[in-house]
């Protein structure tokens, strides 16, 4: 029996680097397996309160007040990104807003022409409406708008959108569609489709979602005319490939609803919530009676308009993530009108416009109006301020984008060398 | 056979002689266990045979009955058990007589021989005479069969548990051992057989221990074996002391003023030795003393558990004295040597858990001590000073030492670039690095370090990377704390403005010529990760530029070709290093969206060179270049795909990897973290995964730390590949359902309730997964007829009311999941388990945030699955 060993760590941690390494792989692991099922469950869940909200009121337009779910606490949290509908409950107003418009896939301006369109993208004529959000769930369908406010409630043949089925399987059942609701006909044009019967398409690159949107859709009946268990019709949109011919027919062919511009959906992109430059909005006097904003009163102003959102250091900056800078506000300004960080406030583009260094906003001249309106969740982004400017401006034209497109096609042509053999 | 010449030639130098003779040993044991083991312990018994063949018989012996793996040792024992009784018999009588052989060699195996088998059986009730005839031999004349009786008893004392052998045989044992070791015992190998056999026994002795008598008489002769003339005897006392302090040290009140005394005496005067025994018995103290404290936090008041005598209080006005004096004991150029232990480590290691056991009290004991040496022209007292400082700075409270801090920080970084001693600026870093470790940070309210001084405290440290290897190690562990000190704070860092030279003078030191023969260089990766992980947004592009720089590193490790198996093995731990640090920077810069899309751009070369860092071994893959692919993965996200067709075989060789498990458990990991990135583009691969998987649940063989993640696993892949999960749902869901089977129920110690509690927690994750994987899927109704298993599963663990919160949380999540996913078809079960009643309510009030959310997830889910 040899003497015991009693050495100890001399001047040295008692934890190698290599052991931190690995736990904290560990710790990266089991947080991102609590976020997998915790996207999982909120799916659920937003659904389950969706449902449970539904029928309680029908609230009015600006202040939105959820029911509370038993349990859950009252006081209010800070708002993050991955709320569920549990949190969602609690918030109030611009907030809720704000929650339900982060629940829509938004997309950016076109301020220049993607590469490969003619590829990677599908194009199609945008209703002109609103657009919302429809769910179907346990027998009943209802439908919000982006800010939140319940457009209607009412039976639909969606899946387990109407009290005629035989319940069975509905537990899991539930679909939720992005949809324009287009006044003139009573339509629900359907743009994406989220969850179908259950099945999330969350992660569906676009292509598929459009597939499975054209197949589905059909088959469950919702398209056909309304009835006693089917309020409103539902309808796809043609959606072409960005080649040549297919943009051509988005942006002249005869469609049933009044066009609002044109949008485009690139096929590998998934069903990403907020904003994404992997989908695309554009528009022209041709396809959109709307090309310039108006104002509150539906006049054009003589000059343009943005929102911007009033940070803590004075600086004002657009929606987008991150934000972009363009400009600081005058400390007296603030001060004069009891300006608040957050605050989202309206100003017109003067004579100076905006000036550009390698592409990038350098200067905006901007004359402050006054705080914007209250149901307004977010400042304009960046693209949008860009597009109306150049709507004002140098308007990017249709001629561009088939131009783009003829240009890609010919680089696709260019001979490569070839031996010659004979 | 002729086993002597065999046994011979298995020592022969000639190698084929050699092998030959190994090979026919095998085929014997193979193909006639008994005669083998009776050939040996024949030769083993037999006196005329040679010294080297009966020696190595007992070794082949020891070697048939137990192994180090634990799934051979088990099938060693299973063979021994169905042996022929009269062959066991007739081995273990010729293992007794061979004890009381005068020859050492031939007796001294035959006790470790002896042991093995008792290990064996004893616990099965067998050989009941063993100990009372190995008593008997006590008595016996000569003193060499007395020594092998009581190596004997030790051994066995080591081999079997204390719960095998009743109480009266533990008497006589007990008392045989204590007798030998009596100073009225003449033989000093007898002596000293006794008091190392007693080392193993003190497990035994619970019961005699609580009887004062006994515990006086075995104390007594204790303390007097550290008297004893003899220097390996006092040694083995002293290590008895040391286990008593642990195992009895609620019992030790009366004698401590006596151990005090011995001790304090062999520290000062006694052979080195023997002196680390006796200052490893404060060690101890202070070890018992700060779990005791931690535990109550001051305040006992429990009736059960042990209490703090405050030993280490009551000593400390004499313990510090002796402790400062051993500082001065430094042997020179016990930086450069590893394995050094001397007792000037001893003293200094023993006072830094004193001042964690009494905090404040100890500051002005040692406060004197610094100052009087700090200044002395004598290198020793510089260095025990320095050294003093520093091991009182983990303990004491920020307020008592901050200001000592201050007045001592000019001082150190002063010493750390002028004196002339080597081992005083090893020393000053190495005191640095604690005043960073132990007091910078948030909970921190006087800053040590301020605009000022920084700037000199990172020039210092640079400065002194280039010093000699052991200074610059700890300069660059002194800094490693410093980056430490401004983890995850919102405000810039201070080291932001130096970051740039920060890293440039870590990469630096890592090329220093000098650099192999020591730890230098992990240093220096170490510390550049740390500086990497506590960065800030502001130097996020400088560690973009990094990533270029370890690339370039860890291809240059790739081009060096034939190599030795040194310089291959030199090879493999610099790629660990810096497959290590390429994790580290890809976990930072993965962590934000904006930093995540500029990495990108490296992503494919990245992934080739960590592909090629794996063909360089043939058989195992490199646990690093693993790590840091798991993290690419995550960054990457599906993209990842691309990767695997070249990436899946070493996947498979990783969970193949049962030798090196830590290899194993880390691949799992990746598997999971893959199976988030691809989602369903994972399914080419599941078929080959899961077989792997559910391979390595059923194996022995492979250490049990790895099951848990392996279960987590399931869950993670059923929830990347939803319904295709189906092909192996029965598979999973047999192996989930026997481990749910043995995890419901434990009676043990904390580490198995810790174990099973992770075993559980790993199981209802891959519940969770399943449910979640299928919910929305045409298939959910073949989840039906596991449901009632799991119910019962959550209801069982409930009502043992011995799980951690986390799987409470886990717990509940499930149950959630399932209703979620069954929805009405469950609902009658789930309103019949008393998980959705009691467990539900308890966790919907529970404290822990995370268990509270499960709980209010799985309410919802119950109620809607029951509306319907």
């Amino acid at each position: 029996m040899a003497p015991h060993d009693i050495r100890r760590p001399f001047k040295r941690a008692a934890i190698s680097d290599q052991q931190k390494r690995r736990e904290l792989s560990l710790l990266r692991q089991a947080q991102n397996r609590r976020d997998a099922q915790q996207q999982a469950r909120c799916l659920a869940s937003s659904i389950l309160s969706l449902q449970s909200a539904a029928p309680e009121s029908q609230p009015e337009q600006s202040d939105i007040e959820l029911e509370t779910v038993p349990g859950a606490e009252k006081e209010s949290e800070a708002f993050s990104k991955d709320l569920d509908v549990r949190q969602a409950s609690k918030l109030r107003g611009p907030e809720v807003r704000k929650w339900f418009a982060r629940q829509l896939m938004l997309p950016e301006w076109m301020i220049d022409v993607p590469d490969r369109l003619a590829q990677d993208w599908y194009v199609f004529a945008r209703p002109a409406g609103k657009r919302c959000f429809v769910v179907s769930s346990n027998g009943t369908t209802v439908s919000r708008q982006r800010n939140g406010s319940i457009l209607h409630h009412f039976p639909s043949a969606l899946p387990a959108g109407a009290k005629i089925r035989d319940g069975s399987g509905s537990a899991q059942s539930y679909c939720i569609l992005d949809c324009i609701f287009h006044e003139l006909d009573q339509t629900y044009y359907v743009i994406d489709m989220v969850c179908w019967n259950g099945y999330s398409l969350y992660d569906c690159t676009a292509e598929f979602r459009f597939y499975w949107l054209n197949s589905k859709l059909e088959e469950s009946g919702a398209c056909n005319a309304p009835s006693h268990y089917h309020k409103f019709r539902f309808s796809a949109v043609p959606v072409y490939n960005c080649d040549q011919s297919g943009l051509h027919a988005a942006y002249t062919g005869v469609v049933p609803y009044a066009k609002d511009g044109l949008l485009f959906y690139n096929k590998h992109a998934l069903y990403q919530t907020g904003n994404t430059p992997l989908a695309l909005v554009w528009k022209d006097e041709n396809c959109s009676q709307y090309v310039i904003d108006t104002d509150g009163k539906g006049e054009i102003p003589s000059q343009q308009q943005v929102v911007l959102e009033l940070q803590d250091d004075r600086k004002l900056v657009t929606s987008d993530d991150p934000p972009v800078l363009f400009g600081c506000l005058d400390g007296d300004i603030i001060e004069k009108s009891g300006l608040h960080t957050g605050n989202l406030l309206r100003f017109a583009i003067g004579d100076g416009g905006l000036s550009f260094v390698e592409g990038k906003l350098e200067k905006a001249d901007l004359i402050y109006l006054g705080k914007s309106n209250r149901a307004r969740a977010f400042a304009d982004s960046y693209s949008k301020v860009l597009f109306q400017f150049m709507v004002r401006h140098s308007p990017l034209k249709i001629d561009d984008l088939l131009a783009s497109i003829n240009s890609a096609n010919d680089q696709e042509k260019t001979p490569s060398d070839i031996e010659m053999v004979g | 056979m002729e086993v002597t010449q065999v046994l011979f030639n298995a020592q022969s130098i000639d190698g084929t002689v050699r092998k030959n003779a190994e090979e026919s040993l095998k085929q014997f044991q193979e193909q006639n266990l008994p005669g083998f083991l009776l050939s040996l312990s024949g030769e083993l018994a037999n006196e005329e045979k040679p010294i080297e063949t009966r020696k190595l018989a007992g070794l082949i012996l020891k070697n048939a009955l137990d192994a180090k793996e634990q799934h051979r040792k088990f099938e060693l024992v299973q063979r021994w058990l169905s042996l022929d009784a009269t062959a066991k018999s007739q081995i273990k009588a010729c293992l007794l007589q061979t004890l009381s052989s005068p020859v050492f060699d031939a007796h001294s195996t035959t006790s470790q021989v002896i042991a093995k088998v008792a290990g064996i059986e004893l616990p099965q009730k067998q050989w009941p005479e063993l100990i009372g005839s190995l008593l008997s031999n006590v008595h016996q004349i000569p003193a060499y069969a007395k020594q092998a009786t009581l190596e004997t008893l030790g051994y066995l004392c080591e081999e079997v548990s204390p719960d095998v052998i009743d109480q009266d045989q533990v008497n006589k044992i007990l008392t045989a051992v204590v007798q030998g070791m009596s100073a009225s015992e003449g033989n000093i190998d007898v002596r000293l057989a006794a008091t190392r056999a007693l080392y193993n026994a003190l497990g035994f002795a619970q019961a005699n221990f609580s009887n004062d008598m006994e515990r006086d008489y075995i104390m007594r002769v204790v303390c007097e074996a550290t008297l004893s003339p003899e220097v390996r005897i006092r040694q083995a006392a002293f290590e008895c002391l040391v286990s008593i302090s642990s195992t009895y040290y609620e019992k030790l009140t009366p004698y401590i003023q006596d151990i005090f005394n011995i001790t304090s005496k062999a520290v000062r005067e006694d052979e080195e030795p023997v002196a680390l025994q006796a200052i490893e018995f404060w060690s101890s103290i202070c070890d018992e003393e700060i779990d005791i404290l931690e535990e109550y936090g001051g305040e006992f008041t429990g009736d059960s558990d042990v209490p703090c005598f405050y030993f280490i209080k009551k000593a400390l006005p004499a313990l510090v004295p002796m402790l400062l004096e051993t500082l001065l004991k430094q042997e020179e150029d016990q930086d450069q040597d590893e394995g050094a232990w001397n007792i000037a480590m001893a003293g200094g290691t023993c006072l830094g858990l004193v001042a964690q056991t009494v905090g404040d009290d100890i500051v002005p004991l040692v406060v004197p001590f610094v100052e009087e040496n700090i200044t002395k022209p004598d290198w020793r007292q510089r260095e025990a000073a320095t050294y003093a400082f520093g091991s009182i700075l983990d303990g004491p409270s920020p307020e008592k030492l901050i200001p000592l801090v201050n007045v001592a920080l000019t001082f150190m970084l002063s010493a750390l670039t002028k004196d002339p001693n080597s081992h005083v600026k090893d020393t000053t870093a190495w005191a640095l690095g604690r005043v960073f470790e132990f007091l910078l940070g948030p909970a921190v309210d006087l800053p040590i370090i301020t605009q000022a001084n920084c700037q000199q405290i990172v020039t210092v440290l640079l400065q002194s990377m280039k010093d000699t290897p052991n200074v610059a190690e700890k300069a660059c562990g002194a800094l490693y704390f410093l980056a430490q000190g401004y983890e995850g704070e919102g405000e810039p860092s201070p080291l932001t403005p130096f970051f740039q030279e920060i890293v440039q003078s870590l990469l630096t030191v890592t090329h220093r010529e000098d650099v192999g023969d020591s730890r230098l260089r992990t240093a220096a990766y170490e510390t550049l990760n740390e500086v990497v992980r506590c960065s800030t947004v502001e130097t996020a592009p400088l560690v973009l530029q990094l990533v270029a720089v370890i690339m370039m590193e860890l291809h240059n490790t790739l081009e060096s070709q034939k190599l030795s198996s040194e310089e291959r093995e030199k090879q493999s731990e610099l790629q660990g290093l810096l497959c290590g640090c390429l994790q580290v920077i890809i976990q930072k810069l993965g962590s934000s969206e904006t930093t995540k899309y500029a990495f990108m751009q490296y992503a494919d070369q990245i992934m080739g060179l960590f592909l090629r860092v794996f063909a360089c071994r043939s058989a195992t893959v490199h646990e690093e270049a693993m790590l840091a692919i798991g993290a690419l993965a995550y960054a990457t996200g599906a993209d990842f795909a691309k990767y695997m067709l070249e990436f899946y075989r070493y996947l498979e060789m990783g969970l193949q990897n049962f030798e090196e498990y830590q290899v194993c458990a880390v691949t799992v990991g990746v598997v999971g973290d893959i199976s988030r990135a691809l989602e369903e583009k994972i399914v080419p691969y599941c078929d080959g995964i899961m077989t792997q998987l559910l391979k390595n649940l059923s194996s022995n063989q492979l250490h049990r730390s790895v099951k848990p993640p392996i279960f987590s696993c399931f869950g993670d892949i059923a929830l990347a590949v939803g319904e295709y999960f189906e092909k192996y749902l029965m598979w999973a869901m047999s192996a989930l359902q026997s481990a749910a089977d043995l995890s419901t129920h434990i009676a043990g110690d904390d580490e198995l309730v810790e174990y099973t509690n992770s075993l559980r927690n790993g199981i209802l994750e891959a519940y969770s997964g399943i449910f979640q994987g299928f919910k929305n899927s045409p298939k959910t109704q073949l989840l039906i007829p596991y449901a009632p298993h799991i119910l019962q599963f959550l209801d069982g663990i409930y009502m043992e009311k011995d799980m951690d919160d986390m799987v409470m949380k886990t717990a509940i999540g499930v149950l959630g999941d399932l209703a979620d996913t069954l929805g009405n078809h469950a609902s009658s079960m789930i309103q019949q388990s008393v998980s959705s009643k009691d467990f539900l309510n308890e966790c919907l009030s529970s404290e822990d945030l995370l268990v509270k959310e499960s709980a209010q997830w799985a309410k919802l889910a119950i109620s809607r699955a029951i509306s319907v």
